[in-house]
């Protein structure tokens, strides 16, 4: 029992980062806005998470500057492509590369020095059910708001005529510019988010699931966040099952290589994109439920007739 | 699109640049990295080495490094940059860059290259290598002594040699001490990515092995080490201060007198094309503190560490069987520097198959 409570754990840890990153980018691109920059955003946040945690030892707002850094880069993306309308697939490369070569810049002074990890959440008795209690109750607090987040990002887009009127502007920027709304100001909005999610995705790297900062520690887990906001269809519920499951393959089949299943290693390397990508198609087979989904103006630049 | 790879092409012609314009009387040594210069591991071990060296020669040699080339392709492009960028001496520091070096030197025949790890050579390229073997037997003896459970949780990085070889010692060594004594393996397929290393620590443990051994360069199982109470052994550098409680010791990489020693060389004329293989005994592997161990295992570690550098004793020592039972090498002799090198098979008792 104690094994998969392990494991459940585990798998819970690896998909928090991707959540938090997918989870934003999805209300990016929702609004109407397609920013590549995800890995470059979340390795800034992991590095600015990590140096705020060790100047002020304050987990809290070690997490909120994890969370600015991103927003911040995401800020930069907005002026570049909503204000001066760049291509949006360019800035958005170029925000990635960008944000690696700069997180590595100021993180060089943090580098071979040990983070200050962040306290579990530990509910007297829940957390002692057994089971049950460590894996609901004893999660870091930054998994709890991650699912908040997921949770809080689907009641907005299809409950709130906020959420609302995102949509309209990522489905029909025209439309929505005559009905007088400031697409601009929706997309700038819906950018900084993103980029705040994946700041908290990189700052979970950083300050939880290893307590450390080094040179390009997302690993592509940018790419793998972007990858899941398509799969699931712009869909927060199905990025949680993406997330999940994209942990939890990576999480399994280092567990079969260690009871020795005889599979080639490399071949187990490859399951969790293979498994994501395999699932999330088979969900998606509804073709109109993709058509509805898919914001119709994603990557498209607007500007205002004046 | 194009803009991007525009701006890396210039973001990476920049890093070239750096340190370049050098002075015709100066020999420049340069280094290509796969990892970050900083990783905390491996090209750290080695970049600390150059910087060492820089410090050792003072005026007679300039350094320059490119770091974070994968292996491939993009290597090759590094390699034969430097080597027109007018590099003297130029190390290669990861195995995957064994073909793309012998390739470029083939193109430069006056330019001196060195490859670490690997097992070719040519008339202008050196291998070197150091005997983490022996620090890896050391660290299989002082496991089996202090795991509870019996069995090691090996997060290895590629089936190559330098990394079978590793497991094997560590096998040795700790069958040496306890014959039924376990080893889980996982490959992670990288060398350096903190989060996949840290994810295999904590299948490894769930699993029950609870004494952690990496051929990865991050601190990251460490720290899962001691998160959970466990312990571990560092790799290429001292990890204590991610794991104070969990680091029983660390086999370090100290290139730097080597480096010096070649460098030296080139300036004064006398570089020769070589196979170098030096340890524990020549100060290139070197064993960081035994600590959070009984003082007797670390006494004993000590023990075999001293044997093993008056020559008194070889992990490789005969009689030692593979997996299905075949005898390899008897009684009284030890395996040659060419096996070690070519090993693609597991010692008796590791129960992992060994990826093809």
């Amino acid at each position: 029992m104690e094994m998969f409570e392990g494991i459940v754990l585990t798998i819970i840890t690896a998909a928090t980062p991707l959540l938090f990153a997918a989870i934003g980018e999805l209300v990016t691109e929702r609004s109407g806005v397609l920013n590549l920059g995800v890995e470059g955003m979340m390795a800034v946040g992991a590095v600015c998470g990590f140096a705020a945690a060790h100047l002020t030892d304050q987990p809290v707002i070690a997490i909120a500057a994890a969370a600015a850094a991103g927003a911040l880069m995401a800020a930069l993306f907005g002026v570049v492509t909503l204000i001066f309308v760049g291509n949006q697939v360019a800035s958005g490369l170029a925000l990635t590369l960008f944000g690696l070569g700069f997180s590595a810049l100021i993180g060089n002074a943090y580098v071979g020095i040990p983070g200050i990890g962040l306290p579990k959440l530990d509910i007297p008795v829940l957390s002692d059910i057994p089971l049950v209690g460590p894996i609901v109750f004893g999660e870091d607090p930054l998994t709890y708001l991650a699912i908040v987040l997921a949770v809080g990002v689907w009641w907005f887009l299809f409950h709130t005529r906020a959420g609302l009127i995102l949509r309209a502007v990522g489905d029909n920027h025209v439309s929505a510019h005559s009905l007088g709304y400031n697409v601009i100001k929706v997309r700038f909005l819906a950018v900084m988010f993103g980029g705040a999610c994946a700041g908290l995705g990189g700052g979970y790297l950083s300050l939880v699931y290893t307590p450390q900062w080094t040179q390009n520690m997302t690993g592509g887990r940018g790419w793998i966040a972007l990858a899941l906001v398509v799969f699931a269809t712009w869909l927060p519920s199905r990025i949680v099952i993406g997330a999940v499951l994209f942990g939890a393959v990576s999480i399994l089949q280092l567990h079969a290589q260690a009871i020795g299943v005889g599979i080639p290693s490399q071949f187990l390397s490859m399951l969790p994109y293979l498994t994501t990508v395999i699932v999330l198609v088979i969900i998606s087979r509804d073709r109109t439920l993709l058509r509805v989904n898919t914001p119709a103006c994603l990557g498209q630049s607007f500007v205002p007739d004046r | 699109m194009r803009k991007s790879f525009a701006l890396a092409g210039a973001v990476l012609a920049l890093g070239m640049m750096a340190g370049g314009a050098n002075a015709a009387d100066k020999v420049k040594a340069c280094f290509v990295y796969v990892g970050p210069h900083n990783d905390g591991g491996w090209s750290q071990g080695h970049d600390t080495a150059r910087l060492y060296a820089e410090e050792k020669l003072g005026d007679a040699v300039e350094t320059a490094y490119v770091e974070s080339i994968p292996e491939g392709p993009d290597a090759e492009r590094a390699i034969e940059r430097f080597a027109r960028s007018g590099c003297n001496i130029i190390f290669t520091t990861s195995f995957g860059f064994m073909d793309p070096t012998i390739k470029v030197a083939k193109k430069f025949p006056d330019i001196k290259f060195e490859h670490a790890t690997g097992f070719k050579t040519a008339e202008n390229v050196t291998s070197y290598n150091a005997r983490f073997y022996e620090g890896r037997y050391i660290i299989g003896q002082i496991a089996a002594k202090v795991s509870k459970n019996g069995v090691a949780g090996y997060i290895a990085s590629f089936p190559i040699p330098e990394v079978v070889m590793g497991i094997n010692a560590f096998m040795l060594g700790a069958q040496s001490v306890n014959p039924d004594f376990k080893i889980k393996v996982v490959w992670v397929n990288t060398w350096f990515d903190p989060g996949k290393e840290g994810d295999a620590a904590k299948a490894l443990f769930d699993q029950g092995a609870d004494v952690s051994v990496q051929h990865t360069d991050s601190p990251a199982p460490l720290q899962i080490a001691q998160e959970r109470g466990l312990q571990g052994f560092g790799q290429a550098h001292d990890m204590i201060e991610f794991a104070p409680k969990a680091q029983l010791t660390a086999i370090e990489d100290h290139w730097g007198p080597y480096y010096v020693r070649r460098i030296q060389a080139v300036i004064d004329g006398t570089w020769k094309s070589q196979a170098s293989w030096e340890g524990l005994k020549d100060g290139l592997v070197v064993m960081a503190p035994y600590t959070n161990m009984p003082a007797e295992v670390a006494e004993e570690a000590k023990a075999t560490q001293a044997a093993i550098e008056s020559g008194e004793l070889h992990p490789f020592k005969g009689p030692i069987f593979k997996q299905d039972g075949t005898q390899v090498i008897g009684e009284g002799e030890a395996l040659d520097d060419g096996t070690l090198l070519g090993m693609n098979w597991y010692v008796k008792g590791i129960d992992d198959q060994l990826p093809k």
